[in-house]
């Protein structure tokens, strides 16, 4: 789906339209499996996500099907996204999924402090010592706030249970 | 005049010192937590609802409310300043409101923001004065047919004034309702599409949904644009407010227009977020000139704000004489009356006096207080701006991660943050409008409710719709509102 410089913009749709109509039929066979009809006491649970999961089905169809007729006219111009940009959003993406993965392990607060001051230190240039400051700072805001101010507790890893929280 | 007797032992106890203290702390908190793009009016409330367990219940409903007013008042500016709509309340300010910042009017649209809020709000708390024991009569006749015609009404109001082809708005909206049905269904106890996975149970809340797509969404789309963080300046000086107040009075009937829709849909269960489409798209359909709606159009923020504000101050409405929240802040607000020890109903209004005319009575302090704050305040809210973006996305993404974590208490949020985050980005791209989407996840529920009581009412028959004049109404503008594309397209022809 890609060529040379560029994701095409009808590739995406195609795939776009693809995972809605997979999402279609898995609302159509959910609701075929509790009842889509007219049960003895009113309808069914599966009655309305039925016709919600048929809508969904049709728009999906009849948007795959004006990308395919479209599809030579179209020649694959339409951009999506250049390579380049595409790249710079996963920068951001792929550490935010580094980080989401990090809270199992570390607690929310250490991996904030890592994924702040990690990605100032890379993407913003800044000096290691004024970027674990920042990191260091919001962690410590956020502990204050949530741990102490309005108790409610956020996901914790090994350290904090050593300061004894 | 029974009520302005009451309306001023309202004020002698909402001008106490350490209530209008509260007021205060409620309005900044407010604004503080409607600029954060992860923490909202509703889970904002939540979360302070139990510091106010220690509080008389007429002090804590008074900050708990401003700061409700606060995050209504807050939306606004990240809306127009970043593009980031603070509240789902305030996605529709994002239409005009940020290319208006673009062409260097910031000053001017907040301005127009903050006074059109207040305006709808200050045109609701009379309507809740004066009217309150009228209109919940009139709704109380309210059955499941005419609930579900008013949101047929909002969701078709979506298709018919949609920038985006209607199909992908259908789309994107019958996504949300899916996403809404999974988990337990509320008539039958049913399980639906939950697949065996027993932390689907209780299905998808629409924070994540709104956090994930507007929050981290918007990161991943100006990441792509190379990390500019494309936020506008905001400073109001003296001269732009009252330049702007000058201007206003010319749009009086569009003001009018989405106080009544505002009014309208927070006494009905719409709330802020249908209503602030709704009078968008009213005010777009009406225009003379719909063309610069979207380019920056000073009605396109007028019009969503005024209704938003009206219908959140409205919505307690029903909340204190029926019970009935009109929204899901106003539904937070309910269950801290039941954990005061009060019951919310009629005899509200006859036993607390002194509680129900000191809310309402702090409405009115509350709005004006809020609105000098925010005029005042705006270049403070709006240094965000000047910090740099790669410090900014990644404190912005823990922000996000923590409001996830905090609605359910659950890590499978924050995952579900991400995912709807790739989906926000991608869906941007493609023109499939989020706000449907939203919208449909938050009023599924309800929809569907009321869709398959009035079904059980009719036996199945869709005529209930048009049985009574009120229902029929009400279905039938809906119905015009959802072919109004068919018609742009009729005419089209027409002229060949």
């Amino acid at each position: 789906m890609k060529s040379g410089t560029h994701l095409q913009m009808r590739w995406m749709e195609l795939l776009v339209a693809a995972c809605f109509l997979g999402v279609s039929l898995l609302v159509i066979t959910d609701s075929l499996r509790v009842g889509n009809a007219w049960g003895p006491d009113g309808p069914e649970p599966g009655y309305f996500p039925f016709y919600i999961g048929c809508l969904l089905f049709g728009g999906a169809a009849w948007v795959i099907l004006q990308t395919l007729l479209a599809w030579k006219h179209d020649g694959g111009e339409e951009v999506f996204a250049e390579k380049h940009e595409f790249n710079l959003m996963m920068l951001m993406l792929i550490p935010s999924a580094a980080f989401t993965a990090a809270i199992y392990v570390v607690g929310i607060y250490v991996a904030s402090l890592v994924f702040i001051a990690a990605f100032m230190v890379w993407q913003g240039k800044y000096s290691y010592f004024k970027s674990f400051a920042v990191g260091a700072v919001i962690s410590a805001v956020l502990f204050a706030l949530f741990e102490i101010w309005f108790m409610l507790p956020l996901p914790k890893g090994l350290i904090e249970t050593w300061l004894g929280y | 005049m029974d009520e302005l007797n009451n309306l001023f032992q309202g004020f002698a106890v909402a001008l106490t010192l350490p209530n209008i203290g509260f007021m205060l702390i409620g309005i900044f908190l407010g604004v503080l937590i409607g600029v954060l793009p992860g923490l909202g009016g509703a889970n904002g409330v939540a979360i302070l609802l139990p510091l106010t367990f220690g509080m008389s219940p007429t002090s804590a409903i008074i900050m708990l409310s401003c700061i409700y007013w606060g995050a209504l008042f807050g939306g606004a500016i990240t809306s127009i300043l970043f593009n980031i709509p603070g509240e789902p309340w305030s996605v529709a300010t994002t239409f005009d409101g940020y290319p208006l910042a673009q062409k260097g009017k910031a000053a001017q649209a907040l301005t127009a923001a903050f006074t059109s809020s207040f305006v709808g709000a200050f045109v609701a708390v009379l309507m809740v004065t004066f009217l309150a024991p009228l209109v919940a009569k009139f709704a109380l006749n309210f059955g499941p047919p005419e609930f579900f015609a008013v949101q047929l009404l909002t969701f078709a109001s979506f298709i018919g004034m949609s920038k985006e082809p209607p199909v992908k708005t259908l789309m994107a909206m019958m996504l949300g309702f899916a996403l809404a049905a999974v988990g337990l269904d509320s008539v039958t106890g049913t399980l639906r599409m939950t697949y065996g996975q027993e932390s689907l149970l209780k299905g998808f809340d629409f924070l994540i949904a709104v956090i994930g797509l507007f929050g981290i969404g918007e990161i991943l789309l100006t990441m792509e644009e190379g990390l500019a963080f494309k936020g506008q300046k905001g400073r109001i000086s003296l001269k732009d407010v009252l330049e702007t107040w000058k201007e206003l009075p010319k749009y009086w009937a569009t003001s009018l227009r989405a106080c009544l829709i505002g009014c309208w849909m927070g006494v009905t269960p719409g709330g802020a977020t249908p209503a602030s489409f709704m009078s968008y798209g009213t005010a777009k359909r009406i225009s003379k000139h719909p063309e610069n709606f979207g380019k920056g159009a000073i009605e396109g923020v007028i019009a969503p704000e005024t209704a938003a504000h009206a219908a959140g101050t409205s919505a307690l409405l029903p909340m204190l004489t029926l019970g009935i929240p009109g929204s899901p802040t106003a539904a937070v607000l309910l269950g801290g009356l039941l954990i005061w020890g009060l019951q919310p109903g009629p005899l509200l209004f006859t036993e607390q006096k002194d509680f129900v005319w000191g809310l309402i009575a702090s409405m009115y302090l509350g709005n004006i207080v809020g609105l000098i704050v925010v005029l005042t305040t705006v270049p403070w809210w709006a240094a965000i701006l000047r910090i740099p973006f790669s410090i900014i996305a990644p404190v912005i993404v823990v922000i996000c991660a923590v409001g996830a974590y905090t609605v359910h208490n659950s890590m499978l949020d924050v995952v579900l943050m991400l995912v709807f985050g790739l989906m926000g980005y991608a869906f941007k791209k493609l023109k499939y409008p989020l706000a449907p989407l939203v919208l449909a996840l938050v009023l599924g529920d309800m929809a569907e409710t009321s869709f398959r009581q009035s079904m059980l009412i009719s036996k199945g028959s869709l005529e209930i719709f048009v049985s009574t004049p009120l229902a029929g109404s009400i279905t039938a503008l809906a119905l015009i509102m959802l072919l109004w594309p068919v018609f742009g397209l009729l005419k089209k022809l027409s002229r060949g």
